[in-house]
């Protein structure tokens, strides 16, 4: 006997919205089995972001994590639904019972019927499979055609572009993205497209599909005779609700298709749900993740028996396509409306006001999205400004005096109150926590800048002050002393700030005058801004005791040098461990040690690790081309050259790298603030991974670059890092940080859109050009040898409190048992 | 506290103490601690940017180690301090108390400077 008290629900599909549905259910305590049934041989994934696979994201990146106690069987179709028995059949012959049944079946990409459609070359733009397909496909072709301008169409050209082919479109109605834009912004946005050498088909069917000799597709013919070279094609011409198992077993569906649903996202049979995709709610199939979140969420509380209605939703959208930014929000239509429009710069806006021009029904956006976000929540609502300032309202600009119900976050449903409420009951001080607590902002980020302003406006100091001698963050402060050209921490406390600095400030600048070139990290006043580390350079250990680490770059070492470390461990009787960056940490040296210790590495050929800096510490490798059967470049090379070049680095926090010498990534690149991983055409460039309490898996920059071009590129995202980012913030949290993420980076380090990038390459020639030693300078100067002491009055005396005992046939401190003095 | 010749947070103890004279005045850097040895004793002194000397048990409470003279010297609202180098928790350079737990305390003690020879009265 089942224990009857459980509920057994059954979920059809394992895609984002049947996602939502159990994620939401096991949120908020469903105490009943769950059973997903999913088709992909995949857990669910972010099907929104399904481009960036191409682009080096992993299908590991894009899947969602499965709640707990979930039974998720993936590759098993569901092939029938008995209604009478409650109990579904699968194709590996099993029947489940179930108590509710949820369909989640999605859509179906519609292939029109053109003669050719099924040959081999034709594909649809839906799973990650079908992308794999995709690729291959591309490695040998020319040329390619989508069939479809709408968004998702030009998601796929901006694929076929990506995968080096010749791409061309093909979109029925008059202009490009009819859903969203009208014939203006439509203009303007092909514009920009045929700009990246796209060519754009307007107005235009397909007669046919013909193949070539061997089979596969070869070129595509327009109704008025013209052909197109391809050897792919992708329809992406529309989509249609996969309702096929509610047809086989009697539900309701719609005439042009869709299971039919009420408010509660309940079918015809009380025992059944449809969400996502395959529903049809209030006559509308809805394609977007926002209202597909919603009737999940909808559907999960009607499970858990909790009132909850889907009345229809905001299809606003705003998105990034091929570079260009297209948004739309409320009404495509309206009895009045202003329109700017400019051909040259690319971009055009409009916005639909109602007949007595007190109200925003709508707006499109093409090549600036601006308004949208602080329009979008207006819509509906008495004009918050005159019609042609809010065409120039962009982030920061238009107020935020939103009223509590406003929609702020459109993909997750969240309302200004909410984000509102959340801030005051949890007492949240950043975007970060807002996202945690309410999901806003988490699917496509556009509506960030705004929880910004609504922080601000809550009261939340988004303080930026470094502590209580500067007002300014590390990333003004670093501006300051660069264009001021401050060469010491007084002048700058003098002039800026208040106090006297502390430990938190003064290693921050000098931090700063050392990335600028102002001097070795000891010298004059530089000294006392150190914290321990720098100040020995060396790292502290728990007993008061040092670490030395000499650099061995790319972790290439000759015998020679390794038995150099090996003895000098041995006479001065220290610990020694490879570490994980490929070198070879020397512990338990005393500071009176460390000038002698020194001496002997740098005579032998060692210099500096700086692995107590908050600095370039290791350029990792794997064996590379040179040795590796796999291998299909010289990553140790590269490797040695990149530490070569950015040690001694001074940044806002350590940077890590690595260089893998093929696609296996023995060197773990992608965990590391900038990783190369070597490709037959040159070198693929992640950046802003990191391991550490929280992993981060770097994100793809760019692709197949040359070793110049991925030198200069580097140049740039270090030295544009450690001008802007905050005071301990890895590459990692900095990125997150950015407004406009990726594409912002690579606007500004790849195409210049800040004007920067010759500045940038300066600032790096100049570290690169001088720099030197810091070990060799301190063993060199006199003045710096004499801090090298235990005691100032008693130089030859070693700390006496420092004791070490034998375990493993190596040293290891002895601890004085801890006394706390409490008053 | 910038007297430079007969500076001591505990004046009236300091009348009846023993002298040990550590260093010259220019061995200690502005901004920066060193570490003596009064006796057996291992005592943090500092010199701050105003030319005040301040005398601190060497041993740090939290961690156990004998590295206080190797903080970074700064102040809080006016008052000098100096932050641990192993976990950063900052005390006053003046009384010793742990600015960020006023339960913990490290000794302090008088320091003066006599002829340019800065002395400590820590036994």
């Amino acid at each position: 006997m089942r224990d009857r008290e459980r509920m057994r629900l059954v979920v059809v599909g394992h895609g984002p919205a049947a996602h939502r549905l159990i994620e939401t259910l096991a949120d908020r305590g469903f105490d009943g089995t769950v059973t997903v049934f999913g088709e992909e041989p995949r857990p669910a994934y972010d099907r929104v972001a399904l481009t960036s696979y191409l682009s080096g994201k992993s299908v590991e990146d894009l899947t969602y994590p499965v709640p707990d106690g979930v039974t998720l069987r993936t590759g098993v179709r569901v092939t029938a639904v008995d209604r009478a028995n409650r109990t579904v059949t699968t194709d590996a012959g099993d029947n489940e019972p179930y108590d509710v049944l949820v369909l989640a079946t999605g859509s179906a990409p519609f292939v029109p019927p053109v003669p050719g459609r099924d040959l081999p070359g034709c594909f649809v733009y839906r799973t990650i499979d079908d992308l794999d397909a995709i690729r291959d496909a591309s490695r040998d072709a020319r040329a390619g055609v989508v069939i479809g301008g709408g968004l998702l169409g030009l998601e796929a050209a901006d694929a076929l572009r990506g995968l080096g082919l010749d791409t061309h479109v093909i979109e029925m109605s008059g202009w490009l993205m009819p859903r969203q834009v009208d014939e203006g912004g439509g203009s303007v946005l092909r514009g920009h497209i045929e700009g990246l050498g796209l060519t754009i088909h307007t107005g235009a069917g397909v007669r046919s599909i013909e193949a070539g000799p061997d089979g596969r597709v070869a070129s595509l013919v327009k109704p008025d005779g013209e052909a197109i070279d391809a050897q792919v094609v992708v329809f992406s011409a529309g989509v249609r609700p996969r309702d096929e198992l509610a047809r086989a077993c009697g539900l309701e569906v719609g005439e042009r298709g869709g299971v039919v649903v009420d408010e509660g996202m309940r079918t015809s049979d009380e025992h059944i749900y449809a969400i996502g995709e395959c529903a049809l709610a209030g006559g509308m199939v809805y394609g977007l993740v926002g209202p597909c979140n919603t009737q999940a969420e909808v559907a999960a509380d009607r499970i858990l028996r909790r009132p909850a209605a889907f009345t229809g939703a905001d299809m606003s959208t705003k998105l990034k396509l091929l570079g260009v930014e297209v948004a739309q929000f409320g009404a495509m239509s309206g009895a009045l409306d202003v329109t700017y429009m400019d051909p040259v710069g690319g971009v055009y806006k409009r916005l639909f006001i109602s007949d007595d021009a007190t109200t925003l029904l709508g707006g499109i956006c093409v090549g600036d999205a601006g308004p949208y976000s602080a329009l979008r929540p207006f819509v509906g609502k008495p004009l918050p400004g005159a019609p042609s300032d809010l065409l120039f309202a962009g982030a920061g600009k238009a107020s935020v005096d939103l009223p509590d119900d406003a929609q702020v976050c459109s993909c997750n449903n969240v309302t200004k109150g909410r984000i509102c409420e959340a801030i005051a009951d949890k007492g949240l001080t950043d975007v970060q926590g807002i996202k945690d607590c309410t999901r806003a902002g988490t699917t496509c980020g556009s509506c960030v800048p705004m929880l910004k302003q609504i922080l601000v406006k809550s009261g939340v100091d988004v303080g930026k002050a470094l502590c209580e001698h500067f007002p300014h963050s590390r990333a003004e402060l670093f501006d300051i002393v660069n264009v001021r050209g401050i060469t010491t921490f007084s002048q700058l406390i003098a002039e800026h700030g208040t106090g006297r600095g502390c430990d938190i400030c003064k290693p921050v600048v000098a931090s700063i005058l050392a990335s600028l070139g102002r001097g070795h990290i000891l010298d004059g006043e530089q000294a006392t801004l150190q914290d321990t580390n720098d100040q020995f350079l060396a790292n502290i250990q728990k007993n008061g005791t040092y670490s030395v680490v000499p650099r061995i770059p790319g972790g290439e070492i000759t015998p020679d040098k390794l038995i150099v470390i090996g003895e000098v461990a041995r006479d001065f009787g220290l610990y020694t461990k490879i570490t994980g960056g490929q070198r070879i940490d020397l512990l338990g040296a005393r500071v009176e040690q460390l000038p002698a210790i020194w001496r002997r590495l740098v005579d032998a050929g060692f210099e500096s690790g700086h692995a107590y800096g908050k600095a370039l510490r290791t350029v990792k490798s794997c064996v590379g081309s040179t040795w590796c059967r796999y291998g299909v470049q010289d990553s140790v090379g590269l490797a040695i050259a990149l530490e070569l070049r950015y040690r001694g680095l001074r940044s806002p926090h350590k940077l890590k790298a690595a260089v893998s010498g093929c696609a296996r990534e023995c060197a773990e690149a992608r965990s590391k603030d900038f990783g190369v991983i070597a490709t037959e055409q040159g070198w693929n460039l992640y950046v802003a991974g990191n391991g550490g309490f929280k992993p981060r898996h770097a994100d793809l920059l760019a692709a197949d670059l040359s070793t110049d071009d991925l030198v200069r590129t580097i140049d740039r995202f270090l030295m544009f890092y450690i001008r802007t980012a905050d005071r301990l913030q890895r590459t990692a949290a900095w990125l997150e940080s950015l407004d406009g993420g990726l594409d912002y980076l690579r606007e500004v380090i790849m195409e210049d859109s800040l004007g920067i990038c010759a500045e940038l390459d300066a600032q790096m020639e100049r570290h690169v050009s001088t720099y030197v030693d810091e070990w060799r300078a301190a063993i060199e100067d006199p003045d710096k040898l004499r801090r090298f002491v235990s005691f100032v009055n008693a130089p030859g005396v070693p700390d006496p409190s420092i004791s070490f005992e034998t375990e493993r046939d190596q040293i290891k401190p002895v601890l004085i048992p801890l006394e706390v003095t409490r008053r | 506290m910038t007297v430079l010749d007969s500076t001591a947070p505990n004046e009236t103890l300091a009348l009846s103490a023993h002298w040990t004279p550590v260093c010259s005045y220019t061995d200690l850097l502005p901004e920066r601690g060193a570490a003596v040895l009064v006796g057996d004793r291992q005592v943090a002194v500092f010199r701050t940017f105003d030319g005040a000397l301040y005398a601190l048990g060497n041993l740090d409470p939290f961690s156990g180690a004998y590295v206080m003279s190797r903080g970074i010297v700064g102040t809080r609202n006016g008052e000098p301090t100096v932050a641990s180098p192993m976990h950063k928790q900052v005390f006053s350079l003046v009384t010793g108390v742990c600015v960020d737990d006023s339960a913990v305390a490290v000794p302090t003690y008088p320091i003066r400077v006599t002829d340019g020879t800065v002395e400590v009265s820590a036994v």
